[in-house]
């Protein structure tokens, strides 16, 4: 194996670079079919957008070969210094950028515009491969856990204030690669209640939502025991709180909202339950009783937060993100316009350029955002399948290969890569088929745009690059 | 060595998960449900943008000032035409060959796909008759817009003007796409988004034909489209109207404003125009010659323009000085002309009679007196001080403020204060005698036409005022409270008392400077000024208020190279507060002198 060192053409991981200029060209060719206009009908129009994202892609892969050139260790030892560039460029293009669909985010240099925002994912991957790979780094110590979190946060907090949610939602995928370096499990559970806790109370009523909840928490408490008699005790005893509370509010003189009077029983039957739990010293019931009180309290501050703190242009926002208001000239109509090109395409598809729904403007950001729709309408369920499939070996391949790197750094960086990349395909993806809230991030290697492109480019060869030397062990 | 290493089944088992869950989803999508390809199959569908009506504007007393005509743009869809009779199409659409490929050829550079405007407006007449042979041209539509018409022609620079948003605004408000109309200046710009309203849609199916086949989804994803919300200005349209005709021929502003409100009720930049050419096919051309004429008629002068204020400074001055108690009622100063130039008049034997006669030499001791307090024994020092002390007066009666009225560029104007005389002449480098031509308002004083009648509005109320604006209410809610709150000076009402009698006396008494201001039983109080200017004839001023008590209406007017203030400003003034308080002009003689006047060629044929 020595001896192959630095013989880089023969320790690369071809089967990914194949893999990937599969997808970029296949995105190339749906850009010329969601932009195909017959005025314009060579594929090398720089005038249109396919030809201009042929400029994109060449520059990609010229960009591409130059990372495989720099020496590998260069990554490694300046992942801080990429990292603080990449954090002053996101405060550069707050302060100079231009904007363009009500974000600051763009830096326009020439005729070409990029986005600090994508890029920065590569360079907090550096920085956390960085800082993970010291000897000393555990989860389990607290300055430890709150730097990681710091070195996400700046990020984050910066790209919020462009305002691009979508791109500062895409760091949360991080949680997966702390999770595999030794992140307690409880977190990814506790965060994911959350922000389910949080979807979950805007979209549902309050009412059954803390129903599910306690009932929920009785099933769960009682799953291990078998005692399906003291289960359903339990039930009835919430359902008679209940029943009581209700019976008290509505006959005394005030008139009061249904969610306040669940509100109320829910938190009585909570702090009863916890009370027997203290008096018979049982731990388990304890917890589980906290729990089901923090998160009834939960749903309560988050509908008080939304309705009460919240102005009413923020509260559209976020209910237009979460798909509850659909707005025939907004999100709303644009899922499902977006549905009916995917749905209209059928098994196998209209075949190529033959998309209608497409084309006539029905589907807004068909390039960018949307362009998913292009490839479910003209290519059917076999072409979206086959994408789909395409970018699922894609992430699987960068898994298997980041699990064979004998250095904790380049592990790190490459189940970054994988979590990112497996973000941005499900959300993109699943906004178009109205599984997910439409949040605008690209659909990697697909949608037109140079600086997403470059970024996931430079984002994966880095990683590639890493591979190549994978014997060697950096610091 | 890696405790973790098997929660990568996890996550790779996740990852998984979430996949089989979006395929599953497409084959339901795709395979299973067929309502989303009945929708798309062969059939397409329009969406006819339902504009809604833009906000009307009226004035105080509810006369219309700004309204709506209807326009019809015929709009192209590239893709969807087919073969046609052109020569009936050129003939239907009296246009030549050579105009429709042109127009044709524009249409396909912006999209194949993408409606756009073939012919922007279409005259009643075509309109009336393509509409009935539409159907023979595939591709093409109808789309009614909304147009402004005024139907009094006056208040341009107020009400501002409508017009086609461009790139910048599409891509900074979602609201907005191509072709879509927006205020560009104006109360038309500031209040923009009330008075847009909210547009409708309308989707329709549409067969290969292009035939409508019914309502896309019943109606599901329609909307209505939401009228745009009316306006009631503070403006008063017959005032409004009579000052833009005194000030034809003449260039300047006319700033009325009722003292008890703020309420703006006039505002004349001269020279002006008719808001009716900024609309329809025309504007384009209409706008580019307005721009570029040498009176500037695009220039709303009465906000934008700064200019020294002359003698009616001197107000400011006395109201310092009996602030600082540098000066009282009673101060007597002779009239020195050695220390700076006078005409002739009756001895000022005390405040009021100064004000009356204008006297210069009396405002620079005031001024004097003010900026060297003697606090200091340098002098040097001790201006520095009190020129401070004078631009912290100076501003709180809303000079050098911006007063957000309810139109875009409003101007702030310029007081000099210590740091600024320090750049010019080096610190501590700098007395009274380097500066004192404030005091009579000349040097480098810079104020705006609404900033004089404030400070007007401010004596008549004898210390208090309102932030001027423009807009009354928005369909019946009134405008905001910051307009509605009282704003108080740090100057006692005391103060006021000698200012109002000398501006009294001023217009009333013998000797006075304005004199021609005077109408009988109205009781108007005014204080004349004139402001030197190097390139040609003065500047020509005079700032009233009236009644004395309880006052209606406070007057700024500004006539530019029109010579002493009460030569040409007075009578102007005066005719304006006859004719709001009363509805007539009694002083024929007067009225016909100044609108025969034509002071814009008397500058030319002197220079």
């Amino acid at each position: 194996m020595r001896a192959h060192r630095g013989s880089i053409i023969r320790n690369i991981d071809w089967i990914s670079i194949i893999i990937y200029l599969i997808l970029i060209i296949a995105g190339w060719i749906n850009i010329y079919a969601a932009v195909y206009d017959e005025n314009h009908q060579s594929i090398f129009d720089i005038s249109m957008r396919y030809g201009k994202q042929l400029i994109w892609i060449s520059a990609a892969v010229f960009i591409a070969s130059v990372l495989l050139i720099i020496d590998s260790k260069f990554y490694s030892a300046f992942s801080y210094i990429i990292y603080g560039l990449s954090m002053a460029s996101l405060i550069g293009v707050l302060i100079t950028g231009i904007v363009s669909h009500g974000a600051q985010s763009w830096f326009q240099i020439g005729n070409i515009r990029l986005q600090p925002a994508e890029f920065a994912k590569m360079a907090t991957a550096l920085a956390l491969a960085q800082y993970i790979s010291r000897d000393s780094f555990s989860f389990k110590n607290t300055k430890d856990f709150i730097l990681c979190f710091v070195i996400i946060s700046i990020p984050v907090i910066l790209i919020m204030l462009q305002p691009d949610v979508g791109s500062a939602l895409v760091y949360s995928s991080l949680i997966i690669m702390f999770y595999r370096e030794g992140l307690n499990g409880i977190w990814l559970l506790f965060f994911s209640t959350l922000i389910f806790l949080f979807i979950l109370s805007l979209i549902i009523s309050q009412t059954v939502l803390i129903i599910i909840i306690v009932i929920l928490t009785i099933i769960i408490y009682r799953i291990n025991t078998y005692k399906f008699k003291q289960t359903a005790y339990a039930i009835a005893a919430a359902l008679i709180i209940g029943l009581i509370s209700y019976g008290i509010l509505y006959f005394s003189d005030y008139s009061i909202n249904l969610n306040y009077i669940i509100f109320f029983a829910a938190l009585t039957y909570g702090f009863t339950g916890l009370v027997i739990a203290i008096f018979k010293r049982n731990k388990t019931l304890r917890i589980f009783a906290s729990i089901m009180i923090l998160a009834v309290l939960y749903v309560m501050l988050v509908n008080y937060f939304y309705n009460n703190i919240l102005k009413e242009h923020q509260q559209h926002r976020i209910s237009e993100v979460l798909g509850i208001e659909t707005d025939p000239l907004g999100t709303g109509y644009n899922v499902n316009q977006s549905k009916i090109a995917i749905g209209s395409g059928g098994f196998g598809g209209k075949g190529f350029l033959n998309g209608t729904q497409t084309k006539y403007n029905f589907v807004p950001e068909q390039d960018t955002d949307f362009i998913f729709c292009t490839i479910g309408e003209e290519w059917g369920f076999v072409g979206a399948f086959l994408v789909l499939l395409t970018f699922l070996v894609l992430i699987l391949r960068i898994i298997w290969l980041a699990e064979r790197q004998r250095s904790v750094f380049s592990r790190v960086y490459g189940y970054s890569l994988a979590v990112v990349f497996f973000f941005h395909v499900i959300i993109n993806i699943g906004m178009t088929i109205g599984i997910m809230p439409v949040i605008g991030i690209p659909l990697p290697f697909f949608s037109y745009g140079g600086s997403s492109l470059w970024a996931f480019t430079i984002f994966l060869f880095i990683f590639l690059r890493l591979d190549a030397n994978r014997l060697e062990i950096f610091r | 060595m890696d405790i973790y290493n098997r929660r990568k089944y996890l996550i790779i088992a996740i990852i998984i998960a979430v996949f089989v869950l979006i395929v599953l989803r497409l084959i339901q999508l795709q395979i299973f449900d067929p309502t989303y390809k009945i929708y798309a199959d062969n059939n397409s569908q329009r969406r006819i943008i339902q504009y809604p009506p833009r906000g009307l504007m009226y004035d105080r007393n509810g006369k219309l000032l700004v309204c709506n005509q209807i326009a019809y743009d015929l709009m192209i869809i590239p893709r969807q035409m087919s073969s046609f009779d052109t020569t009936s199409f050129l003939k239907d659409m009296q246009i030549d060959k050579n105009d429709f490929l042109e127009r044709l050829q524009k249409a396909k550079q912006y999209s194949y796909y993408r409606p756009s405007e073939f012919y922007k407006q279409m005259s009643k007449e075509q309109y009336a008759y393509f509409q009935e042979h539409l159907y023979k041209y595939h591709g093409f539509y109808v789309q009614a817009r909304s147009l402004r018409e005024y139907p009094i022609a006056i208040a341009a620079h107020i009400v501002g003007d409508v017009g086609e948003v461009n790139t910048e605004m599409i891509n900074n408000d979602k609201y907005y796409t191509i072709g879509d109309y927006a205020g560009k200046s104006g109360i038309e710009l500031t209040f923009e988004k009330y008075l847009r309203g909210e547009k409708g849609v309308k989707i329709y199916l549409v067969d290969v034909h292009n035939r409508i086949q019914g309502s896309y989804m019943n109606g599901e994803y329609d909307t209505l489209a939401i009228p745009g919300k009316n306006l009631e200005l503070s403006i008063d349209a017959n005032l409004q109207e009579y000052g833009e005709i005194l000030m034809r021929n003449k260039i300047g502003s006319i700033v009325a404003i009722e003292p008890s409100s703020g309420e703006i009720l006039a505002m004349v930049s001269s020279p002006t125009y008719d808001p009716n050419l900024m609309v329809g096919r025309q504007r384009g051309y209409n706008y580019d010659s307005l721009l570029n004429h040498k009176d500037l008629p695009l220039y709303n002068r009465a906000v934008t323009a700064a200019y020294p204020p002359g003698s009616i400074f001197k107000m400011a001055m006395a109201l310092i000085g009996l602030q600082e108690q540098v000066i009282s009622e009673y101060t007597s100063l002779p009239c020195d002309k050695n220390l700076v130039g006078c005409h002739g008049h009756p001895p000022n034997s005390n405040l009021m009679r100064a004000i009356q006669y204008s006297c210069n030499p009396y405002f620079y001791v005031v001024g004097k007196r003010i900026i060297q307090q003697g606090k200091e024994t340098s002098i040097f020092r001790d201006s520095r001080i009190g020129l401070e002390i004078w631009k912290k007066n100076i501003v709180s009666l809303g000079f050098e403020q911006k007063f957000e009225i309810g139109i875009p560029s409003v101007y702030t104007g310029f007081i000099p204060g210590p740091d600024y005389y320090d750049k010019i002449y080096g610190k501590h480098r700098w007395a009274y005698s380097t500066i004192y031509s404030l005091s009579i308002g000349q040097g480098e004083v810079l104020v705006t036409p609404l900033q004089m009648a404030n400070f007007t509005a401010i004596i008549a109320n004898r210390g208090f005022y309102y932030m001027p604006h423009l807009v009354k209410k928005i369909d019946d809610e009134l405008v905001e409270a910051k307009y509605r709150q009282k704003i108080i000076t740090p100057f006692e009402k005391d103060c006021f008392e000698p200012l109002v009698e000398g501006m009294y006396a001023a217009v009333n008494e013998d000797f006075g400077t304005g004199g021609l201001a005077r109408v009988k039983g109205l009781d108007i109080c005014g204080k004349t000024g004139t402001a030197q200017n190097p390139h040609g004839e003065d500047h020509s001023i005079f700032i009233a208020f009236a009644p004395k008590e309880n006052p209606k209406i406070a007057i700024a007017v500004y006539v530019e190279n029109a010579g002493f203030g009460g030569v040409w400003a007075a009578p102007i003034a005066s005719v304006m507060i006859e004719k709001y308080l009363t509805d007539t002009v009694t002083n024929k003689w007067s009225e016909k002198r100044i609108l025969d006047a034509n002071l814009i060629e008397n500058e030319s044929t002197q220079r």
